[in-house]
């Protein structure tokens, strides 16, 4: 279906999805930890 | 008031000895281009006006640092700051400090440097012009990523990431002043442009850099 | 109602906090629905073979990688003048979307740039433009993480990102001047509504709806984590302090 220039266009394509892919879950990953941090802290603040 | 401080300002570089090393800078990347790309003068010839231009900026970059970095060391900078002279005209007057001992004398050894590349003889000329034009530029544009960074450890490498992106257009129509004149065809263009930039830079960058002083300062 | 009700942080993050999840479903949905149309539905082009399948990411993340930059210049703006932390950190949070975009738009334009010039990379004027944006990227996100203090950070980064602009619209200018005699007419036009034909069109549009749509859920999503990043710095200063 994509004849010769195959690889140019999966390339093209996997290049771009996994850079978005990898955008995304760092910024999952990362509002998880901030979140578990601040309830963490506004424990401490509450119970301590 | 901004003679005092310019007076004040050629001193200092007079006494610290950067004045001279801009300039040994650009001798040294002049010469180590040969032994990069070839001795070969038909490699060299076409390529000289970009290599002088780059080799100039750079030098140019490598004394931005010394801007503000001696008034922050020994403590002066806020008093400067808090003087009666407006941030702008203390901006000016370090970008015109700066210029008087780095763009002009690059300008002036430039045409020097040229016969090592051997740069065509229409090229001379514009190499002078175009860099007397721009350099003033690379001046206040620098003098704005110095006060950004002033202070910071290890700045000098982050103000050269923020400096040199804001260097291509005043780059691009400077070297092509210079390989336009070297190829005999007409500057004006490029010419303008280039001046255009540089009076942009000159009329905006003063406010944009007094601003970030008085941020840094607080 | 007015929207700077918003730049009060904990009205930001409780009112776009419960958009997030369904800003990325309209994402999703929209670049599903774009992609797959034209990766397997739309025709080979002419002169491109396949390879103008690559329009489905490359011209949307150029787009973005633009209007994000745009978008920083605006809060930035309003930083400075109403001082609403809220959109100082909106413009650190658009920061590294905006920068990868700027990088998937390079690598493909390079990567389709391959076949049709032959060489890996080619200093057209537009691929040249968005090689120096990136560099305005990282000057950005580098002076943001040198800074120690938050609020002079955000003031100096604003300041960058204005000037920034006025010198990326001349760069943009000085390029198409420095490139022009080189490669008129072969140069690939990465202008959607020039060149592309109908058959493309809707689902590039699509695409680039999803584009923007991430681009939107990213920022959310990245700024209420700066909020909550800068009320965990107050909250562990005045526990020190408590302490002390």
């Amino acid at each position: 279906m994509l004849g010769q220039y195959a690889t140019v266009v999966l390339s093209a394509w996997g290049v771009s999805l996994a850079a978005l892919a990898l955008l995304v879950g760092l910024s999952f990953a990362r509002a998880r930890r901030v979140k578990a941090q601040l309830d963490a802290i506004e424990r401490q603040r509450d119970g301590g | 008031m901004i003679a005092v401080l310019v007076r004040d300002l050629r001193l200092a570089v007079r006494a610290g000895g950067g004045f001279g090393l801009g300039l040994a800078f650009f001798l040294i990347v002049v010469v180590l281009v040969p032994f990069g790309i070839g001795p070969d003068t038909d490699t060299l010839r076409p390529v000289a006006p970009g290599i002088l231009w780059v080799a100039a900026l750079l030098a140019a970059l490598l004394s931005l640092d010394r801007i503000f970095a001696l008034d922050h060391e020994d403590g002066s900078l806020p008093l400067i700051a808090t003087a009666p002279l407006p941030g702008e005209g203390l901006a000016l007057a370090k970008a015109l400090a700066h210029w008087l001992t780095t763009g002009l004398p690059l300008s002036l050894a430039a045409p020097v440097l040229g016969v090592l590349l051997n740069l065509a003889p229409g090229g001379y000329l514009w190499l002078f012009v175009s860099l007397i034009a721009g350099t003033p530029a690379l001046s206040v544009i620098g003098t704005f990523g110095a006060a950004l960074t002033v202070g910071l450890r290890r700045g000098g490498l982050l103000m050269s990431l923020l400096v040199l992106p804001l260097y291509v257009p005043t780059l691009i129509f400077g070297a092509e002043v210079t390989r336009r004149g070297a190829e005999g065809a007409a500057v004006a263009t490029p010419l303008m442009l280039l001046v255009a930039i540089t009076l942009l830079s000159l009329a905006a960058l003063p406010f944009a850099t007094a601003a970030v002083l008085r941020v840094n300062l607080r | 109602m007015s929207i700077w009700e918003y730049a009060n942080p904990k009205k930001f993050t409780e009112t776009f906090g419960r958009w997030v999840p369904w800003v990325y479903g309209i994402a999703a949905l929209c670049l599903g629905t774009g992609l797959i149309w034209g990766f397997f539905f739309t025709p080979e082009a002419e002169n491109f073979g396949s390879t103008v399948k690559i329009i489905y990411v490359h011209v949307p993340s150029a787009f973005v990688a633009i209007n994000a930059w745009i978008m920083m210049v605006v809060t930035s703006l309003v930083w400075l003048i109403r001082r609403h932390h809220v959109s100082a950190l909106a413009a650190r949070a658009a920061a590294p979307v905006g920068m990868t975009m700027t990088i998937i738009a390079l690598a493909t334009g390079a990567i389709w740039g391959q076949p049709m010039w032959g060489t890996w990379w080619e200093w057209d004027p537009r691929l040249t433009s968005f090689l120096i944006l990136f560099l305005f990227y990282i000057g950005y996100i580098a002076l943001w993480a040198a800074i120690p203090d938050p609020d002079t950070a955000a003031d100096l980064t604003s300041i960058l990102c204005i000037v920034g602009s006025v010198f990326a619209v001349l760069s943009r200018y000085a390029v198409l001047f420095w490139n022009q005699g080189l490669h008129q007419g072969a140069s690939l036009s990465m202008d959607a509504r020039e060149n592309v034909a109908d058959v493309y069109w809707l689902p590039l549009v699509i695409s680039m709806a999803g584009f923007v749509a991430l681009f939107v859920a990213l920022v959310l999503q990245r700024t209420i984590t700066e909020i909550r990043v800068r009320r965990i710095a107050a909250l562990s200063a005045r526990l020190h302090r408590a302490e002390a």
